[in-house]
């Protein structure tokens, strides 16, 4: 109903497009669906801007994932072990890329995102059926697809952090079989459980709401805790712990590092699923805590041994993301700093003298680092978690946002995280050892005697790394 | 003929050869090594753990003399690489059977 005091809103229409707004005007007193139309395509025009924003984001963070895997976790592992099996060291994450691609493509995106039931997605998605370009519930302003490449990259490495427990002594056929069985029936569900729709852990509705907000527990702790059983299924390699087998070269591992480093602010601010200010948030405290920790691990390591080594270091630093990325989009800056410096004390100490003591061979620390940082950081998002931050589990009645983690006043958020952390180790006790079985019966797992002394390059690939005689 | 060996400090390598040059000996096969007489290695550090390193990088210079420049080759190397200190190196000297030039056959002293 149009009257002569619905004049005095003229103003408003001056704000954004003005000529269109400049015929409106004209019309104004007779033309209610041509006024409701300019608004509907504005309405479209904002939609459009955000997703343009959001999504120019959420590419680049998928790429910047993607880089952590390649080469970036490749380098990291591949300077740590000797030289005669850096290429093999490579190659296995390298495979991820290819292999959890194609799984996801195929039934990998449904059965984490798809909708099944509390524990399990569904095959609704399988071959990315229904995966179009128009938005999905789990990221209203991007397409699906971006959501489903972003996750994807999550699904990649993964599976290449377990690489690092069992370095040196896998058969790669068996590598490839493991690992892609465990992607689809550890990391899917997993991943199901706290970031699909009606999974068991999820933060919104869930039976135990966890507050994971890129992958403390679907990550670092399902990663950390298969390595840790891999470990010791395979047995220690020829000589451990008597012969020293330090690093070929510290130099690739920096860069590796340094590139995990870098590649972590698609991982955690990434997860913000947009361009706004919780990507801010989550960007800022992934470094704040990288840089904390890389700290803290080396003060420990100078005290502990006399001097502080670049292992030290960047050890350091890759323990802080791993804490922090629970954490990432729930805490403040501050907040960041004491998780970072805590995880490079704690993750140092299990490195040095909890590994020594208890004798696994967990090659390049990733039970450690991964398993016992996520572990860390996921608790330690419970207490830190504030709403300010992240109203993650929405207003009361009165429109004031439900607290998040214990420092904010929900003392039961730290039961809710110590219940994600429990079922994924749960899960990746038993799905690990169940796979591993299953692959060893059929496969072998470990290369013979001979093949592991003579290096997996030579053996498994036919190939050497490096070529000093050319 | 004499073969001689010397097993030297790397960072010595500059310098015996210069001397060697200034004496008169042109020739000589230059070999990167790793070995230890009496010195101790070293430790490192890898994840907490010390471990000694105890093989340590060596250079080894071989060349073949006539008779005639033995001393002055032994004393262009000692004058040298001589520190004082543990780690210096060794030299080893042995007769060599023959020697040819591959280009033109030449044989004996003149083949040097």
């Amino acid at each position: 109903m149009w009257r002569r005091s619905n004049l005095l809103l003229l103003p408003l229409f001056l704000i954004p497009s003005t000529l269109a707004m400049a015929q409106t005007t004209a019309a104004v007193a007779g033309s209610q669906p041509a006024t409701q139309a300019q608004i509907a395509e504005l309405q479209q025009a904002v939609r459009n801007a955000q997703t343009s924003g959001d999504n120019g984001w959420m590419l680049m963070s998928a790429a910047l994932v993607l880089l952590m895997t390649g080469p970036g976790l490749a380098l990291y592992y591949g300077g740590l072990v000797r030289r005669k099996n850096i290429l093999s060291t490579m190659m296995q994450s390298f495979a991820m890329m290819g292999l959890v691609t194609i799984l996801w493509a195929v039934a990998g995106y449904s059965l984490a995102f798809g909708h099944g039931n509390a524990f399990i997605g569904g095959l609704q998605h399988m071959f990315l059926r229904g995966v179009g370009l128009g938005p999905s519930e789990y990221a209203p302003t991007i397409p699906e697809q971006t959501y489903m490449i972003y996750q994807l990259m999550f699904a990649i490495i993964t599976p290449a952090l377990i690489t690092g427990a069992f370095a040196e002594r896998m058969k790669f056929s068996a590598m490839a079989v493991f690992l892609s069985l465990w992607s689809l029936f550890v990391y899917s569900p997993m991943a199901h459980m706290v970031w699909g729709a009606g999974g068991f852990l999820n933060s919104s509705g869930g039976h135990f709401p966890s507050l994971d907000f890129a992958g403390g527990t679907v990550v670092h702790v399902t990663s950390g805790v298969s390595a840790l059983v891999t470990a010791i299924y395979l047995g220690k390699r020829l000589g451990y712990p008597k012969t020293a087998m330090p690093p070929h070269s510290m130099v690739l591992s920096f860069i590796g590092a340094c590139l995990l480093w870098v590649g972590w602010f698609g991982f955690n601010a990434g997860s913000a699923l947009n361009s706004g200010p919780l990507a801010t948030s989550a960007f800022i405290n992934t470094h704040f805590a990288a840089a904390a920790a890389a700290l803290g691990w080396t003060v420990t390591e100078w005290i502990h041994n006399g001097k502080p080594t670049a292992l030290g270091g960047i050890s350091g630093a890759v323990a802080g993301l791993v804490a922090i990325t629970p954490a990432s989009g729930f805490v403040q800056p501050m907040s960041a700093l004491l998780i970072g410096v805590l995880a490079g004390i704690f993750c140092s100490f299990m490195v040095f003298e909890v590994k020594s003591r208890l004798g696994y061979d967990d090659s390049l620390d990733a039970f450690g680092v991964h398993g016992a940082g996520g572990t860390l950081g996921a608790l330690l998002t419970g207490i830190f978690a504030v709403s300010s931050i992240n109203a993650a589990f929405g207003n009361d009645s009165s429109g004031k946002p439900l607290p998040t983690g214990v420092i904010d006043g929900h003392w039961g958020q730290l039961g809710n995280q110590a219940a994600g952390v429990a079922i994924a180790w749960g899960i990746s006790l038993v799905g690990t050892l169940v796979l591993l079985f299953i692959v060893d019966k059929v496969i072998g797992l470990r290369v013979s005697p001979e093949h592991e002394s003579a290096g997996l390059d030579l053996s498994q690939h036919g190939e050497e790394g490096y070529d000093f005689n050319t | 003929m004499l073969k001689i060996e010397a097993v030297l400090q790397p960072s010595k390598l500059d310098a015996v050869k210069d001397a060697l040059l200034e004496a008169g000996i042109e020739g000589m096969t230059i070999l990167e090594a790793r070995g230890h007489g009496r010195q101790k290695g070293h430790t490192e550090f890898y994840r907490g753990r010390e471990y000694t390193v105890d093989l340590l990088p060596k250079v080894k210079i071989e060349m073949v003399v006539p008779d005639h420049l033995k001393e002055k080759a032994i004393e262009a190397i000692i004058g040298a690489a001589r520190t004082g200190r543990i780690g210096d190196g060794k030299i080893f000297i042995s007769s060599v059977d023959e020697a040819i030039r591959i280009r033109n056959d030449e044989r004996g002293e003149t083949a040097l």
